[in-house]
């Protein structure tokens, strides 16, 4: 559905994305994960035909998002991080123009149908400008799903939403993704654990790792790490543990517990266990702790990719 | 053809709800209104003068000069300002359309302003033996029309450059007040020079044919070809800014 080979963009002399190349497929939900000024926006902003790219090329359902940039935004629904909105128009008129302006017949009924899908009914007749933030965000949503866009550009749907707004948006595009190609950005990892199929990470404008949010999760656990808890003072064990084979290193934790790294394809799980009881040392807990996909991504983002080729990039990443 | 109508629509709208064009609408129809009591005034103490609708319309046209900029200068700035201006660039909308869209939407208010100034020749038709003379108020009325419709189109294009509103309504009175006076230097400049300064400017055109009665066909053309270079550098500043 979205096909982006090389993209590249350059506001005057920074580069704001280098070289991206991703496909997403029919159906998916995909999301753009990355810290503020990774190249999120940007790239979004081109995909939607807002303007266009220094290099490299884009195409949303067969179109190219600069000749064929009329095409490429009648299919696609676009919600701009800041939602911007005509605040001084009514709820109902705001939607009836956006409406127009994408020539939809019986735009009045649309309208009504896309405020109930972001449950605005009630305030149909009142003024943006009275809106809470979070209303505005579902009248921004609402803007977007006008058209039935064959795809959704979302620039971080739930940002300034409280808690109980930001389960209500998430379950809203999920929905959403059930019928249509979604791609949205977030900062908030769990966020794309949880609405997305497939997350894209980008940092300082480079794609630096593409994958499902389990996949991603399981790629960096190629070196396994291990918590330990035993009762009594966790230094006793310490050199014990570090003795077992198979084990590469042991930090001690605040709460009076340990964790071990364990050498990559090796499980010293029951060696240590082992070497522990028959110590004399009363052994309590011995679990896997998973990174999370926000270790994963502060781990990913934190370090400059050292390749200009995006493919590299990711291997050393799998390697480490 | 139909997205100008539409954004012309909720530009016109938009308007009657801004708190900037009731202002300007006021002080257009409160010095409109002060200068016709004092012709009439002037009228009552001469014998042999008769007030015809000049009066209205040659200081009518001066004061779109300095309000109509006032008017424009949000059309395009404050949505940039606002952000909107990325929903409006990425609806199937051209560039063109939008700002021919913008350009009507503000040019249906002045004319709506121009139509409730129409009360002035009525009124001065009750007064005056034997009524006014129609052709030249017809005439005249068509010359403002032109001559704003110019100063709209050059306040939508200057809007399209700023996303601050007061910078457009400097660079757009600029603009409009250089093209008043462009002609001023003409007698010295030659005849070549002074038919090209003649030509520009935007107030010969109207005092010396449309104000006086007369309809030349090139005024006409003048006035929409100004407007329609003005619009198509619009245009092409919003084009330009995408690649910025």
């Amino acid at each position: 559905m979205i096909r982006v080979s090389g993209l590249t963009k350059d506001y005057g002399s920074r580069r704001a994305i280098s070289d991206l190349t991703f496909n997403i497929e029919k159906g998916e939900i995909v999301g753009f994960l990355g810290p503020n000024g990774a190249g999120k926006t940007t790239t979004m902003r081109i995909l939607t035909g807002y303007m266009p790219p220094t290099m490299g090329k884009a195409e949303i359902g067969g179109y190219d998002v600069i000749e064929n940039s009329l095409e490429v935004r009648r299919i696609v629904g676009y919600m701009p991080e800041t939602v911007p909105l005509y605040t001084e128009m009514t709820v109902f008129d705001y939607l009836k123009f956006m409406a127009d302006l994408r020539n939809i017949k019986n735009a009045e009924d649309r309208v009504d149908e896309v405020l109930e899908l972001v449950h605005l009914e009630d305030r149909a007749e009142g003024y943006i400008n009275n809106l809470s933030k979070g209303m505005r965000q579902r009248v921004g949503l609402a803007q977007c799903l006008l058209h039935k866009p064959e795809v959704l550009i979302l620039d971080e749907p739930t940002l300034g939403l409280d808690p109980a707004q930001i389960i209500e948006v998430r379950n809203m595009i999920r929905n959403i993704g059930k019928d249509h190609t979604v791609l949205l950005s977030t900062h908030i990892l769990p966020e794309a654990q949880q609405v997305c199929n497939r997350v894209l990470i980008l940092n300082k404008g480079r794609l630096v790792a593409e994958d499902t949010p389990e996949h991603l999760q399981a790629r960096l656990i190629g070196a396994q790490r291990v918590g330990l808890k035993i009762r009594g003072d966790i230094s006793d064990v310490i050199p014990l543990v570090a003795a077992t084979p198979g084990v590469i290193g042991v930090t001690p934790k605040d709460d009076d517990s340990l964790e071990f790294e364990c050498s990559p394809g090796e499980d010293p799980r029951p060696l240590v266990a082992r070497a522990v009881v028959q110590s004399g040392f009363d052994l309590l807990e011995l679990q896997p702790s998973n990174l999370s996909l926000e270790e994963i991504f502060l781990q990913l983002t934190r370090e400059e990719p050292p390749v200009p080729s995006v493919d590299d990039t990711v291997e050393i990443t799998a390697e480490e | 053809m139909r997205n100008i109508w539409i954004i012309a629509r909720k530009e016109y709208k938009s308007y009657f709800i801004s708190p900037v064009a009731y202002a300007v609408a006021f002080l257009i129809f409160l010095i409109l209104g002060y200068i016709f009591f004092s012709g009439l005034l002037y009228a009552s103490t001469q014998q042999q003068y008769v007030p015809d609708v000049t009066i209205i319309l040659s200081p009518m046209i001066f004061i779109f000069l300095f309000t109509v900029p006032a008017l424009t200068m949000r059309s395009i700035a404050d949505e940039r300002k606002s952000g909107t201006m990325e929903l409006l660039l990425t609806a199937p909308v051209r560039d063109g359309e939008l700002i021919v869209g913008k350009w009507l939407g503000g040019y249906l208010f002045v004319l709506t302003i121009i139509l409730v100034t129409w009360i002035y020749p009525i009124v001065l038709n009750q007064l005056i033996q034997p009524g006014l003379d129609q052709g030249l108020m017809l005439t005249g009325y068509l010359g403002v029309a032109l001559a704003t419709s110019t100063f709209v189109a050059i306040g939508v294009a200057a809007s399209s450059l700023f996303s601050n509103q007061i910078a457009a309504f400097f660079t757009t009175l600029g603009i409009l007040l250089l093209l008043w006076i462009i002609s001023n230097p003409a007698q010295a400049l030659g005849p070549a020079g002074g038919a090209l300064l003649n030509y520009l400017s935007l107030s010969d055109h109207f005092y010396n044919t449309f104000n006086q009665g007369i309809i030349e066909l090139q005024d006409i053309i003048y006035y929409l070809s100004i407007t329609t270079l003005a619009l198509f550098l619009g245009s092409v500043s919003v084009q330009v800014r995408r690649w910025s």
